[in-house]
């Protein structure tokens, strides 16, 4: 099982992202569950969500202490919450920010990759929502979810121009950080 | 057809496929999104209904109680203070006899204000005369949708019942689910041919005056019935397994249990949390098992009899605590299990109150207290504990 923990601040989209993880993963054949951390967040406070991918059906509720993966939207959340808190030694931190990453000062062994998630969705979406383009990074960066998953799983969410959009700054966050 | 889902959008669609002639709801907080699915079906034509938006939990149950005694299959949703605020009405929907389904979703009961769950708003109604059965996982809910109908309104039952889903992490999880196929569902879930219906050309009074030469013999009536219910659960799970490939268990479930020193009992939602930690811990050579509580009203008692006889030692973990004397499940297991042979030492934990996470390392420490009881014996007042309380409080 792999388990991804999602920051990002009230209005960002952090629960979404997280319900496409799982409609991406099933429709990779894999078993999904997606949660938000529950609370009476105001826009712009910060926020968690949670999702986990199995080939196996998911019994576990608990939160998410020990993540094999975290995407972080906002890089200003790192003076306020420990993002990288419980992240596995192996696992991953995709971070929206265009400082590098020996700058973060981020307390981890852990991979971190860093995507100027803002300017992609600014220069596609003309709006600085990055929860979909941090999607296209975690599937270029961790390939726990296809491509071709996520697309289906936008295409339902958003539709027509809005969808195509959302489509090409995923590509381009992809592209990015897969090479 | 499997497809991930949100959990308050696929019991709505679970409620369309029971085909309720009446949906009557309080739709502001506390409120989930189930309701709100609910309209749209209505509003998109997907299901014929006669849909209400009422003032209060109170109008919501009570404008029910006219419909179901007039012959209407009937539905409502609720959770916490809205519960809280139907506690009247539910008396009379159970002592009128009316085979009214609810999905209860399980939160917290304010002061302190908390929006968060935990399963005190459902034990505070256990006596109300409602069968409520609990859900480990959002499929269940769903499938449990169309067996209520059945079981409440079996003319020997008659009685309303509840399926009780925790809140946030059943209602707002996405995760695949099965939906079910309304055709399926009508090959278990036949019309509603109620016994005693209003009707002007045939003049009947419900829930009449009953003075004590008689209100004895009611309450007598529900409690028999109640017990049929016990068989009935069961035989409605095997129904449904065997229409839709999946079954529960009937009136309680277990998970590594044959073989098991210490047993853990619990309900809902974090069961599934449970089921892991056990695979964790038996893989450590601790054994260690599960019983599930599906039905808690009526309570299968000699279900659990059977299910906990061989244990070294039984951890009871609930959401809720009745302040004044331990916990509900707790209290109710150590009382079904007094009048047997079986001298098993029972303790209890509330955990998991007003939305206290649960993850599998309380499970472990809850397993550790459990077999230091095992091994050196039971002090009466560590019997039960709030777990997990911070310090700085204790």
């Amino acid at each position: 099982m792999k388990e991804i923990r999602l920051h990002g601040r009230g209005g960002q989209g952090a629960v979404t992202a997280a319900e496409l993880i799982a409609i991406a993963a099933f429709e990779d054949k894999k078993f999904s569950q997606a949660f938000p951390a529950f609370g009476v967040e105001r826009r712009g406070a910060p926020v968690m969500a949670f999702a986990r991918i199995a080939d196996q059906p998911i019994r576990v509720r608990s939160q998410i202490y020990e993540p094999d993966y975290v995407i972080v939207q906002d890089v200003t959340l790192l003076e306020v919450v420990d993002v990288a808190g419980g992240l596995k030694p192996d696992g991953k931190i995709m971070i929206n920010t265009d400082r590098p990453k020996e700058k973060l000062g981020l307390d981890t062994e852990a991979e971190i990759v860093t995507i100027d998630a803002t300017t992609i969705a600014l220069e596609e979406l003309g709006r600085p929502i990055v929860n979909t383009t941090m999607l296209g990074a975690f599937c270029g960066a961790t390939g726990e979810i296809g491509l071709e998953g996520l697309n289906k799983a936008i295409l339902d969410r958003f539709t027509g121009a809005l969808g195509e959009n959302n489509l090409k700054a995923i590509k381009t966050a992809y592209e990015r950080v897969s090479q | 057809m499997m497809r991930v889902a949100e959990g308050s959008y696929a019991i709505a669609d679970a409620v369309r496929c029971c085909s309720p002639d009446v949906v009557s709801v309080y739709p502001i907080t506390p409120q989930t999104h189930i309701v709100e699915h609910l309209s749209q079906l209505v509003a998109n034509g997907e299901l014929d209904c006669e849909y209400i938006n009422v003032d209060s939990e109170f109008s919501s149950l009570s404008s029910l109680i006219g419909a179901s005694a007039a012959g209407a299959r009937t539905y409502t949703s609720t959770t916490s203070q809205g519960l809280a605020l139907m506690f009247e009405v539910l008396y009379n929907a159970s002592g009128m006899r009316l085979p009214i389904v609810m999905t209860t979703v399980n939160r917290a009961l304010s002061a302190p204000l908390s929006i968060w769950n935990d399963q005190q708003d459902t034990f505070g109604v256990r006596d109300s005369g409602w069968i409520q059965l609990y859900a480990e996982n959002v499929q269940e809910v769903m499938d449990l949708t169309p067996q209520l109908y059945r079981i409440s309104e079996d003319p020997d039952i008659l009685t309303p019942s509840m399926a009780c889903m925790d809140g946030y992490i059943l209602t707002h999880v996405y995760e695949p689910v099965e939906f079910l196929d309304p055709g399926l569902v009508k090959e278990i879930l036949p019309p509603f041919s109620p016994v005693n219906v209003l009707d002007p050309e045939d003049p009947k009074t419900f829930g009449a005056f009953a003075d004590p030469s008689w209100f004895t013999e009611f309450r007598y009536l529900q409690y028999k019935a109640m017990e049929r219910a016990l068989d009935l659960i069961g035989k409605v799970d095997k129904e449904f397994e065997e229409t839709f490939g999946r079954g529960y268990g009937g009136l309680i479930d277990t998970y590594q249990a044959d073989d098991a020193e210490i047993l853990l009992v619990s309900l809902g939602s974090i069961v599934g949390t449970i089921k892991d930690a056990v695979d964790v811990l038996r893989k450590e050579g601790i054994k260690v098992g599960l019983v599930k509580i599906r039905s808690y009203r009526p309570f299968p008692v000699e279900a659990l009899k059977e299910a906990l006889k061989d244990a070294s030692v039984v951890a009871v973990i609930e959401k809720d605590v009745s302040v004044g004397y331990q916990s509900a499940l707790l209290t109710d297991i150590k009382g079904a299990l007094y009048n047997t042979s079986i001298r098993v030492p029972i303790v209890g934990f509330a955990v998991g109150l007003g939305g206290r996470d649960v993850a599998m390392k309380q499970i472990r420490k809850i397993v550790e207290n459990a077999s230091k009881v095992k091994d050196e014996g039971l002090e009466l007042e560590t019997e039960f504990e709030i777990f997990g309380v911070n310090p700085e409080c204790l």
